[in-house]
Formats: structure tokens, C-alpha cells, sequence
């Protein structure tokens, strides 16, 4: 169980001047799983999501992805590069995308790749096609993001974390900007990441339907820590702690 | 007992409208950019009439236009320099005052407070006549100093003069830059990272392309002014590199005692300059506002408002 372990979390903590927002997580998410987590607007799940790519600088604990573990606390420049070659098996999705707008869509999936030599400029261009074929908008490739819906810019957002081909791919409540009726091309493309490329996914969401649906594992966020967790029959079905059973009946 | 007055009064103004307002519906159907021009041409017109007033020398102006013009070269050069200098310092400085790291960031404002904190026209000075002493007194104090220090501070007027602009202006526009680079949505660092580009891939590629936007009009305005600036290096002395317009005109009006002819010919020459780059920059701006959302131009708006307006040398942009 241990060696498969693509994100590793110990003992995460997170403060925000006196506001501790994140008070000691533990997690594992394994090759090939989707974890949901789920919660109140400020019981930190984002917050432990952003810190696995350490685009928020944990106070305490440790990550590991891949196998690199890092520390929290203070940002050494030795610490930096060891960051950024942990980012590189990290695909984020942000809730405002995040696209690039000077950048069309498929400079925007290609550009990283790219950077970080990933192939010869033909290589890289197929593999975005293919990629914006997979989300669904390879004719899209030569618009730029303004152009498109917001379903369509967060597929795009997508195709491009996976250009980097990470080992995990993190959403941070991916579909809550979204219009209602353009949430589900969205999902659909998150679920086909796991049926079809079994794509690791540590998931920040309230759709409910979805983390019936895709998810292995569920964890209820409260306050700072895991209050409940356990697979997604278990959890929406019968929620042990009263918290979760007030936030499922207001959610669903 | 009657009142007859206040009855009539109503209707005649119906029936029969005054001079003024017959004048104002006639004004009406004129469109504004026809009467904005005839408010020109009458200007233009009174100028002409008060020149030819004062026995204006057209001829004389005729004579000398090609020399005065010569020096058209010398303040493109000053101004070109300048302005790359002040980029240059603008952009370092900017990425200097967004940083963490305390040096950069403590040698940036340093930077900004002193050169906006002090009068062009002494910075000119200071680096034109104060700075070569202390090469010579370096070079004298110190023998391990390489050989020709003595005279390493010493810069002809032009060059002093150009360095100056850059130097000052960068300061000013330090402020531009950073304005510019924080308007870009904190996000889009934040997908830049989480795509593992490092911090130079994450400025080149993603953020300054998007800062640019809102940093070119600005320096459009900066280059204008600076132009105008280039004028105070005349200050600074007569060598045959600093003979810029506004020195040439000064040397010619002078011995011919045609100062009228003189300045107003390099007033124009300076007003036209003006003119020509604000039409190029309002075409930039609306080429670079192109395929923007409207959210975006509201911000690029914003932030140029907010930036300070007033200058070392006592120009507002045109």
C-alpha cells in the first residue's frame, strides 16, 4: 500500500498570520486513485490542495510527490529548485482556469512542455493536439481563450496540467465558476482521465454526482482536519458525524 | 389691478426667440469637431497677427531653420538613449520592488526616492561637473585603481546629459513597471508555477507579455516628456554633440538678437514632435487593446490612473 503512494501528506499545517486554517493532515492518495475532498468554504481543503505544489508553503509538515519529499516552512533557494522538480509531476487546475490570454489555446498547452524541454517543438505540438482532441476542442487550438466558453477554457486548462504528463493531477473546484448548464462537459472530461488514463486525481469539489460516481475515497474537511472519510457509498449514504450530515443535507 | 405683462410674456417668447437663442439653435447644427477647429484656426490666426505686430522674421527663420533643424539628430539621439536607459532601470527596478529579497528591494527604493526626490537639472549637473572630482580624487587616493581613472568620470555633455534622463526617468518610470506587472492576476503566476516554469520563464513568458499591455502607454507619455527634457541639456555646455535644437536655437537668436524668431521656431519644432508621437502612440494603444476583454481595459485604465503624474522636470505628458 505504502509504495504506490503518489501523494504523501503528514502532519500539514498551514497558518495565515493567527488564523491556522490547516490543523494537521494526514493523506495518502495512491497510483490511479480519485480522492474528493469536501467541505465548508474555509475548512482548508483548497488550502492543503495548494500546498501540495507548494504554491502555498506549508507551516509544518511534509509532501511528498513521486517520491520527493519536502518540508514545510521557509523557502531556502536550494528548497526552490527542489519545488519546481516537484511541480513538474503536478498538474493543477485552477477555479478561474488560469489560462494564458495573450497566448492562444494551444501555445497555452504547449508552452510548458516546451520550457522544460520536453521534445522537439513537433513532438510537443502533437502531443497538445491530441491532448485538445482528447478534451474535446482541437478545433479550437488557434483561438485564444476569450473566445471560448468557460467549460470550454477549463477543459483547455485541463489539456494543458496534462501536457506536462503528471503523475497526479490536483482540481480545485474546478466547475464552481461555471454556469450551471456548462459543469458537466467539464466533469465528463475529468471522468474519461480516470476510466480511460487512470490519471491520479485529488479533487477539491461540491458536485456530489461526480464523487458518487468517479471518486474511490472521500474526505470531509472541518475546521482544519479530516473529520470523516471513507468510500463515497459510505460517506453520502451514512455519514457518521452530525458535521457531514448537515453539510451533505445542504449540498445535495 | 391686471397683470397683461406676465400673460404675454410666455407666448412672445414662444413666437419670437432672441438673438442668443437663435444663435445657439444655429450653433447646434454645427458639428463640435468643425466649431474645435475654428477655435484653432482663429488661435492660430491671432498668433499670426500679434507675430506679424512684432516685425516677425520670416526670413530670418527661412535662414536658419536648417541649422536649427540639424539638431534634430541630437535630441532624437538623447531622447532614444534616454529612454533606453530608462526601461531598462524601470524594469529591474519594478521586478526589484516586487521582490523579497531585501537588497534588491532596499537598493530599488534608495534609487526611486533619491532620483525622484531631486531636481533633474541638479542630477544633470552632478553627474556632468560633480562626478569627475571624485574620479580624480579616487585615482589619486588610491594607486590600485586602474590606470586612467582619473579621467573615467569625465562625459562630454551629451552623454551626462542622456544618462541623467535615463537615470531619472527610470526612477518615475520604476513605478509604471511595477504598477504594470501587479495588475497581471495573481493567478496567472499561480498557473505558471503550478506548470513548474521557473521565475525568469514565469516573468518572460506569462506575466511581463500580459504587464506590457498596460506599461506601454504610459511610457509612450514618459517618452514624450523626455523628449522635451532633452532641452535642459543645453545647460550643461556647448560641445558640438550637445548642440541639440534648443541650444542651436539659443546660439542663433542670440547673435542675431532674433530671440522671438528663435524660440517660437524651436517651440515648434518641439510641439510638432509632440504632436507626431501622440498620434503613433494613440495607434499602439488601440492595436494593443485589441482582443482584450473588456474587464482587462477596465484594470489597464485603473491602474494608469493611479499612477503619479508629476515630474522631475515639471512636464506633464502631452
Amino acid at each position: 500500500m505504502t509504495t504506490d503512494a503518489v501523494v504523501r501528506i503528514e502532519g500539514l499545517r498551514k497558518t495565515f498570520g493567527r488564523n491556522e486554517v490547516v490543523r494537521g493532515i494526514d493523506m495518502e492518495v495512491h497510483r490511479g486513485e480519485v480522492v474528493v475532498i469536501f467541505g465548508r468554504s474555509g475548512s482548508g481543503k483548497s488550502t492543503v490542495l495548494r500546498c501540495v505544489n507548494f504554491i502555498e508553503d506549508p507551516t509544518a509538515g511534509s509532501i511528498e510527490v513521486a517520491g520527493i519529499r519536502l518540508q514545510g516552512g521557509f523557502r531556502t533557494r536550494r528548497k526552490l529548485d527542489q519545488i519546481r522538480r516537484l511541480r513538474l509531476h503536478v498538474g493543477m487546475v485552477f477555479q478561474q482556469f488560469n489560462l494564458f490570454p495573450h497566448m492562444t489555446v494551444l501555445d497555452n498547452v504547449t508552452c510548458a512542455p516546451r520550457l522544460a524541454g520536453r521534445g522537439t517543438d513537433e513532438e510537443i505540438n502533437r502531443r497538445a493536439q491530441e491532448l485538445l482532441d482528447r478534451v474535446g476542442l482541437a478545433d479550437k487550438a488557434h483561438e485564444h481563450p476569450i473566445r471560448l466558453s468557460g467549460g470550454q477554457q477549463q477543459r483547455v486548462a485541463i489539456a494543458r496540467a496534462l501536457a506536462m504528463q503528471p503523475d497526479v493531477m490536483l482540481f480545485d473546484e474546478p466547475t464552481s465558476a461555471l454556469d450551471p448548464e456548462l459543469t458537466g462537459e467539464v466533469l465528463q472530461v475529468m471522468k474519461s482521465l480516470s476510466t480511460e488514463m487512470h490519471m491520479t486525481m485529488l479533487v477539491v469539489t461540491h458536485e456530489m454526482g461526480f464523487a458518487r460516481e468517479v471518486a474511490d475515497r472521500m474526505a470531509f474537511f472541518h475546521e482544519g482536519r479530516v473529520l470523516e472519510e471513507g468510500p463515497p457509498d459510505q460517506i453520502i449514504g451514512s455519514p457518521e458525524h452530525p458535521e457531514t450530515r448537515a453539510f451533505l443535507d445542504a449540498v445535495l | 389691478m391686471t397683470t397683461p405683462a406676465s400673460d404675454e410674456t410666455p407666448e412672445r417668447a414662444e413666437s419670437r426667440p432672441g438673438l442668443w437663442e437663435r444663435w445657439q439653435l444655429a450653433s447646434a447644427r454645427v458639428p463640435f469637431r468643425v466649431k474645435n477647429a475654428a477655435v484653432w484656426v482663429v488661435l492660430f490666426a491671432l498668433l499670426a497677427f500679434f507675430g506679424n505686430a512684432a516685425d516677425f522674421d520670416l526670413q530670418w527663420i527661412r535662414d536658419n531653420f536648417r541649422y536649427i533643424a540639424g539638431g534634430l539628430t541630437y535630441t532624437a539621439a538623447m531622447a532614444l538613449g534616454g529612454i533606453a536607459i530608462a526601461i531598462v532601470l524601470a524594469l529591474l527596478g519594478a521586478l526589484a520592488r516586487i521582490s523579497r529579497n531585501a537588497i534588491a528591494y532596499g537598493v530599488a527604493g534608495f534609487y526611486v526616492s533619491f532620483f525622484r526626490g531631486t531636481p533633474l537639472i541638479v542630477q544633470m549637473f552632478l553627474i556632468y561637473l560633480a562626478l569627475p572630482p571624485v574620479g580624480r580624487n579616487l585615482a589619486a587616493k588610491y594607486s590600485w585603481l586602474p590606470e586612467g581613472f582619473d579621467q573615467a568620470l569625465v562625459l562630454d555633455a551629451a552623454t551626462a546629459g542622456t544618462i541623467a534622463l535615463g537615470l531619472n526617468y527610470g526612477a518615475y518610470m520604476t513605478e509604471i513597471f511595477r504598477a504594470g506587472i501587479q495588475s497581471v492576476a495573481g493567478g496567472q503566476g499561480e498557473a505558471a508555477d503550478a506548470l513548474g516554469m521557473t521565475y525568469a520563464q514565469k516573468m518572460r513568458k506569462v506575466v511581463l507579455p500580459q504587464a506590457f499591455r498596460v506599461i506601454i502607454p504610459p511610457t509612450g507619455n514618459e517618452f514624450i516628456a523626455m523628449m522635451k527634457d532633452t532641452a535642459l541639456v543645453s545647460f550643461l555646455g556647448v560641445t558640438a554633440s550637445s548642440a541639440e535644437i534648443f541650444r542651436r536655437s539659443q546660439l542663433v537668436g542670440k547673435a542675431d538678437f532674433k530671440n522671438l524668431e528663435a524660440y517660437v521656431t524651436v517651440a515648434l519644432m518641439y510641439w510638432g514632435l509632440t504632436v507626431l508621437f501622440t498620434f503613433f502612440q494613440s495607434r499602439l494603444e488601440k492595436r494593443i487593446g485589441r482582443g482584450y476583454d473588456r474587464d482587462h481595459v477596465a484594470k489597464v485604465m485603473k491602474v494608469q490612473s493611479e499612477l503619479p503624474s508629476e515630474h522631475g522636470g515639471g512636464v506633464a505628458g502631452a
